[in-house]
This record gives C-alpha cells, sequence and structure tokens, in this order.
C-alpha cells in the first residue's frame, strides 16, 4: 500500500519536529532545533531497519519516493512565495552583509570539507560514482 | 472572471502543481534550447520563482511573493513550511548512514563555523556603517546568519524595529543569494559529494537557500546538505542573544 510509505515519512516529520521543538524549549531558544535534519535521521534508520521492510519496500517506497520527488517543485513554489521585495528594500547595508556573509561562507567550504577526510579527492568522486 | 476565482480559490493548491508544473516545463525547455543543458532547468525555474515573487510583493505590498496574489494562493502552501520539510525529509530515503558518519564531525563544526563566521561578517558591516550600539550590531549580525535568528536575537536584547527589519532583509539577502549562487560555484568550491554538501548545508544554514541552492546544482546531494542546515537557524538562535551578544556588548 502506498500510504504506508507515506504514513511512515510523515511519522519521521511529525517526531523529529517534536523533538526539535522540545530541544528549543530546553534550551530556551524560540526555535525548532534541527527537526527536519532528525527526522531525516529517523526515516535513513527506518530504511535500512528490517522491521520497517514492509513500509520502505515495493509499492510502499513509491508513497516516499513519489514526495522526494516532489522537493524540486515544492523548492520552485517556495522560491516563488519568498518576501524579495522586502530583500531588495533593506538598502545597502542589507545587500553588503547579506553577499559578504555569503561569499565567506562559500570560500569556507573547501576548507571545512577537509576535516575527517583523508582520502584524496579522487577517490572521493569515484565513491560518488558508485553510490 | 468571478466564475474564475471561484474556481483557482477554491483549488488553490491544484492550481498551484499546474502553474508550477508549467513553470518548470519552460524553465526546462529554456535550458535545453538557450543554454544547451549548461544551466539546470531547476536553476531557471527557481530563478523564475524569485522573479514572479518579487512582481508579486511589489504589486500586492504583501510579504509572500506571488502568494499574495488571489489566484495563486495555492503557491504559498505548496512552498510553505510544511510541504517543503514534508519534500526534504523524504529526499533522505536512501541516504547511506556511512556517508552522513564519514562527514559527520565536519558537519557539526560547519555549524557552529558557519554562525560565527556569518554573523561576524555581518556585525563588522554594521560597524562599517556606523553603527556603535551593541544591541544594533548584534541584530544586523544575527540578520546576516539567518532571517529567523536576526528577529529572534533582536527581540530577545531590545533592538529597535528598524534594526529588526534591517536584519531580516539581510537574511533574505543571503537565502536569495546562496539559491541563485550555488550553482554557480559548486565546481569552485568542491560541491560535487556528500560530504562537502553536508559542510556547505552547516556554512550557509538558510534552509531554504541550501535546498534550491543544492536542487540546483545537484539533487543528490540535497539530504545531506539539509541535514546539516536544519540545525544552523536553532543554533543561531541559541548563540545570537547570549554568547555572541555578550562579546559585542564588551567590544563596544
Amino acid at each position: 500500500m502506498i500510504v504506508y510509505g507515506v504514513a511512515l515519512l510523515s511519522a519521521c516529520l511529525i517526531a523529529g519536529m517534536l523533538i526539535g521543538e522540545t530541544l528549543g524549549v530546553m534550551l530556551g531558544v524560540s526555535a525548532n532545533v534541527g527537526g527536519v535534519g532528525i527526522a531525516m535521521l529517523f526515516l535513513v534508520f527506518a530504511s535500512n531497519s528490517e522491521v520497517f521492510k514492509s513500509m520502505t519496500q515495493g509499492i510502499s517506497a513509491d508513497g516516499i519516493k513519489f514526495w522526494s520527488a516532489m522537493y524540486i517543485p515544492i523548492v520552485v513554489a517556495m522560491a516563488a512565495r519568498q518576501n524579495v521585495a522586502a530583500a531588495t528594500e533593506g538598502g545597502l547595508l542589507a545587500l553588503t552583509a547579506g553577499v559578504a556573509a555569503v561569499i565567506v561562507s562559500f570560500a569556507l567550504v573547501p576548507v571545512l570539507s577537509k576535516i575527517g577526510n583523508h582520502n584524496t579527492p579522487s577517490s572521493d568522486d569515484d565513491n560518488e560514482g558508485v553510490a | 472572471m468571478d466564475i474564475l476565482e471561484t474556481v483557482f480559490v477554491r483549488n488553490s493548491l491544484v492550481v498551484a502543481f499546474a502553474v508550477i508544473g508549467v513553470t518548470i516545463w519552460f524553465s526546462y525547455f529554456l535550458a535545453d534550447k538557450l543554454t544547451a543543458g549548461r544551466i539546470h532547468g531547476s536553476a531557471i525555474a527557481i530563478a523564475l520563482g524569485l522573479l514572479a515573487a518579487y512582481w508579486g510583493g511589489v504589486t500586492t505590498g504583501g510579504r509572500t511573493g506571488v502568494a499574495d496574489i488571489t489566484l495563486l494562493g495555492g503557491i504559498g502552501l505548496m512552498g510553505g513550511g510544511m510541504m517543503r520539510d514534508f519534500a526534504i525529509v523524504a529526499t533522505a530515503f536512501g541516504v547511506h548512514l556511512s556517508e552522513l558518519k564519514k562527514a559527520g564531525l565536519a558537519g557539526v563544526i560547519s555549524i557552529f563555523a558557519g554562525v560565527i563566521v556569518s554573523f561576524v561578517v555581518g556585525a563588522a558591516i554594521a560597524v562599517m556603517f556606523g553603527y556603535t550600539d551593541p544591541a544594533a550590531i548584534t541584530t544586523i549580525g544575527a540578520g546576516a546568519v539567518t532571517y529567523i535568528v536576526g528577529p529572534v536575537t533582536g527581540e530577545a536584547i531590545g533592538a529597535s524595529d528598524a534594526v529588526i527589519t534591517l536584519s531580516v532583509a539581510a537574511g533574505l539577502v543571503k537565502s536569495i543569494l546562496v539559491m541563485i549562487g550555488t550553482p554557480l560555484v559548486a565546481r569552485h568550491i568542491g560541491l560535487n559529494n556528500p560530504q562537502s554538501a553536508m559542510v556547505f548545508g552547516g556554512l550557509m544554514g538558510t534552509t531554504s537557500g541550501v535546498a534550491a541552492g543544492l536542487a540546483a546544482t545537484d539533487p543528490k546531494l540535497v539530504p545531506y546538505g539539509a541535514m546539516t542546515a536544519t540545525f544552523y537557524t536553532g543554533v543561531g538562535c541559541l548563540l545570537g542573544p547570549s554568547i555572541l551578544y555578550f562579546i559585542v556588548s564588551a567590544m563596544f
């Protein structure tokens, strides 16, 4: 049943969000701390476990794959509902701060990617190809 | 016109599916014919979405881009936080645990490094623009972290409304730039494997920016980047009104 996969996906999201919200309250932060990331971990564990096999294989898996495939359309809709006008009205200070933060962060990606990564870049590419 | 509006409003989400579908078809058509596949169709679709959002915001004066136009209200639901998070979690299906473990440490470090670096850059720009009030400097720095961390921090430490608005604008600029810029710089920053995607998500942090930026670069990388990015705003809200504010207060 396709809905089993959808239900598993929903259960993972809700469980992750509840934990993220609880973490936020515990830390005294008015934000959900990593709810989506935790939900993703649940789904990864579930899809690697024997217990949930009936929900992550065959037709049930299609219920998850459909939403995974809907990701890009949903992101396009997300782009279309951003407050772009406000971003352009923030003036030079907002523009400079946003742009500078992005440039510096981009520049740090290759630096931090080396942490805990003892393989040569070329062998990493091979792994990616296999996966 | 009344009939059209009634049908469109009553079936807003279905209208959104159709409109987004046509937009994506058109974008892939452009990517294929005009750029010979050099630019991802999804990158063009996201750029079109942002343009439409700008147009929607300017014509209606609302805050949710094209979703403020009555006939296109369903885009607000389709592109809202609930559907976005649902689809992001779905992308984790098929992710290898070993890849996550390999980049775990780098991912965690990148979240803290990302928050602190963006904050320092934003705060420094605020100082360069003549701000001397620690609460204002902290809030603008927090806005450069994400557009959620900015107002959360600003309200916690009592910054003025004008400064909070500025911090949101800085965060929006960052988010939009990550959406557009990621596919352009991906090759130069080695963004082509799960490990660097996790570091990228942690450093950039803006969930929308990372989600769209990676989608336009290589959809396979999305789950890895999104995984770390979703912790970033929480860490930012934790550090902004506390340690980072104390440090700024001690300096000014």
